[in-house]
């Protein structure tokens, strides 16, 4: 599926929801960044780490295909 | 271009983040209720946000709404004059659960029974956030606060029932995180017309968390998942199964004529 995963990192508090939570394990925690990192391959664009981002710093753009 | 639905409605000349606590619920709540008010294709200038004080009391200060924010427990109150003046406002009040049924509790009841139009959304962390976490009318018997240090040995209320008992004429319980069901529930409280309630449960990781042992935001979160029953399930849970554990879902959907439309037409049958 056609998706970009948009990440603000400024915006990020690191709290690991997006990463508890995400279906599909697309989504790891660096530990010494604190930060959120996305696996675009695993992704399946559910859009629940949007959802329950705390601080509005994911956004999952699906993309229709032509 | 927006970069999504929640930070369209986003004031642009406030700093993000936002203040709140990291993995903090009330930043989820708040984006379920921006989402709900787009899907309701509802004019900015035709929504206030109204709320009192306390950590979820931030809201209106984030959103590009009218929107005021008031005192401790009187968000009801404002709301309630700003209604009566624009009646064709849509009026969210957003409350904790001190400041609507602790300090806010007597106007509370009264908006409800007296079916005021207001969209009312408690962002439940079951303490006082801001202040440093004493013990709310809705801490839970047994658990911890800095004002129940051994456990609190009061019986807590259910907003839920409160509201129903009171005259609200819609009544859901969702959480921070059961997203998706919050933002349906919020979205049709905007569709009705007279005193709604939505109880957000939303886990406070700082103040709560840290004293009841569930201080990470993604603990509170897989509490939240492991405690909240949707009511049908509830509904069939024999008695000992329900101990711990909290009902979730729509409690109430009833028309009933709100205050503001008795009052204009009361006016009306009235005018010399
Ligand atoms: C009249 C008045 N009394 C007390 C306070 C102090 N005070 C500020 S916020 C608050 C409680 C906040 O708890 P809650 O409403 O549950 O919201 P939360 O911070 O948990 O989101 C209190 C007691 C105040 N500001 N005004
Ligand atoms: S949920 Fe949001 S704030 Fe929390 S770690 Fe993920 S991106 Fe950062
Ligand atoms: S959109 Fe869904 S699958 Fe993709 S990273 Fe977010 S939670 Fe995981
Ligand atoms: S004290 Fe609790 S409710 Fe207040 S911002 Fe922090 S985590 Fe949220």
């Amino acid at each position: 599926m056609d998706k970009k995963i948009e990440f603000y990192e400024s915006w990020c508090k690191g709290c690991g929801i997006c990463a508890a939570f995400c279906p599909k394990g697309a989504i790891t925690m660096d530990k010494m960044a604190g930060k959120p990192v996305f696996d675009e391959e695993k992704c399946i664009a559910c859009g629940l780490c949007e959802l329950r981002c705390p601080d509005y710093a994911v956004i999952i753009k699906k993309k229709d295909k032509e | 271009m927006e970069k999504n639905v929640v930070h369209k409605y986003l004031r642009k000349n406030k700093k993000f983040p936002h203040i709140w606590c990291p993995g903090c619920g009330h930043g989820v709540i708040m984006s379920s209720m921006l989402r709900a008010i787009d899907k309701q294709g509802l004019d900015r200038d035709d929504v206030a946000v109204v709320s009192g004080i306390g950590c979820s009391s931030r809201t209106p200060t984030y959103v590009d709404f009218n929107t005021i924010h008031t005192t401790h427990g009187r968000a009801l109150a404002f709301a309630t004059g700003l209604k009566l003046a624009k009646p064709d406002m849509t009026v969210i009040v957003v409350m904790g659960d001190g400041d609507a049924v602790g300090i806010g509790g007597n106007h509370f009841i009264h908006a409800a029974r007296r079916n005021m139009d207001l969209k009312v959304i408690v962002y439940n962390n079951n303490i006082y956030g801001m202040t440093g976490g004493q013990a709310s009318p809705t801490t839970p018997s047994g658990k911890k606060a800095t004002t129940a240090r051994y456990g609190n040995i009061e019986r807590s209320f259910d907003i839920c029932e409160l509201a129903k008992a009171t005259g609200a004429v819609y009544v859901a319980r969702s959480t921070s995180y059961h997203v998706q069901a919050l933002e349906k529930y919020i979205h049709r409280s905007l569709s009705k017309k007279g005193f709604t309630v939505v109880e957000a449960m939303t886990h406070c990781p700082t103040t709560y968390g840290r004293l009841n042992k569930i201080k990470e935001p993604v603990a509170g979160m897989i509490y939240q998942k492991d405690h909240f029953i949707m009511k049908a399930a509830w509904d069939k849970l024999p008695e000992e199964k329900r101990e711990g554990k909290f009902p979730m879902g729509e409690f109430v959907d009833i028309e009933k004529t709100d205050f503001v439309s008795k009052y204009l037409r009361l006016i009306e049958a009235n005018k010399e």
